[in-house]
């Protein structure tokens, strides 16, 4: 699991473009959206993507992203729960 | 209050790894492509705007060329009129490129939303909390008679006080920004031979 949470650090970095943040500055339960990360509802929707064509997961529903996307920890684990790929 | 009493209060160009502004080169750097020219610009300005970042190359040249121009002060009532020849072309290359792609046909969100040329307004204008007028026009070149005869327009109409206006053009590798304010006060007068002169010159 630690593994996959370094490797979603280092794609969130390069997929919505955080030039000025390392990957050791995120932690795992640091909130992506709104005073953690800050980002936006466009990145939310990257995000989606990114599920989809790394780990062959679908949201059918993209209000599902609100509790996936929370936190690095989050993520890590419905990805861990849910990846085809 | 009548166009003819405006004036040019200062001027923006952007061209050849060079940042050019009233005359005075305020940024070069001779190595690198276009998006390392403007990363490198970004820095160099001392701006903190991670939004920057995600920006496509128009917006990210758009935005340099505005900040160089308003980030000192700016009326809150500031139109935008923007113009250029390639549109979106670059970043809809890039979305077509993504769709189309053999392995991963995606659209990506963070490319698509650029797919407008007027997108870089928007960007500036949330940059400097403006709600005023915006118009982006595409022209074979840059056509400072068209630009004038629309900003005398709001101008003449009380629709605006200041108007920041020109021309910013990606095409790959290729860019050109020529940005000028126009102001009640400034050192250029405001006429279309004036503009033309200000283009060529640099």
């Amino acid at each position: 699991m630690s593994e996959l949470k370094q490797e979603l650090k280092e794609k969130i970095i390069e997929q919505l473009n955080l030039e000025d943040i390392s990957v050791d500055e995120i932690a795992n339960d640091d909130p992506l959206f709104g005073q953690g990360l800050g980002l936006d509802s466009i990145d939310a929707l990257e995000l989606i993507v990114m599920l989809d064509k790394d780990y062959g997961i679908k949201l059918a529903d993209p209000k599902e992203g609100r509790k996936i996307f929370e936190s690095i920890n989050t993520m890590a684990a419905y990805i861990t729960a849910n990846r085809t790929t | 209050m009548k166009p003819s009493s405006f004036h040019i209060a200062s001027y923006c160009r952007i061209i050849d790894n060079n940042i050019v502004k009233n005359d005075e080169v305020l940024f070069t750097e001779k190595t690198g492509d276009l998006s390392s020219f403007l990363k490198k610009a970004y820095k160099h300005m001392e701006i903190r705007y991670p939004k920057f970042f995600k920006m496509d190359t128009l917006s990210k040249l758009a935005f340099i060329a505005a900040e160089t121009l308003l980030k000192d002060s700016v009326e809150k009532n500031t139109a935008l009129v923007f113009s250029n020849k390639s549109s979106s072309l670059d970043t809809d290359r890039k979305h077509s490129a993504s769709i189309t792609d053999s392995v991963h046909p995606y659209a990506s969100p963070a490319i698509f939303v650029y797919t407008l040329p007027n997108i870089c307004l928007g960007e500036i204008s949330i940059r400097h909390s403006l709600y005023s007028e915006n118009s982006f026009f595409i022209f074979d070149e840059f056509n400072p008679r068209l630009l004038t005869d629309y900003c005398d327009s709001l101008l003449s109409t009380g629709k605006t006080e200041k108007i920041l206006c020109g021309w910013v053009d990606v095409d790959k590798q290729e860019y050109d920004a020529f940005l000028y304010l126009i102001a009640r006060t400034g050192v250029y007068p405001y006429t279309t031979d004036e503009l033309t002169r200000l283009y060529r010159k640099t």
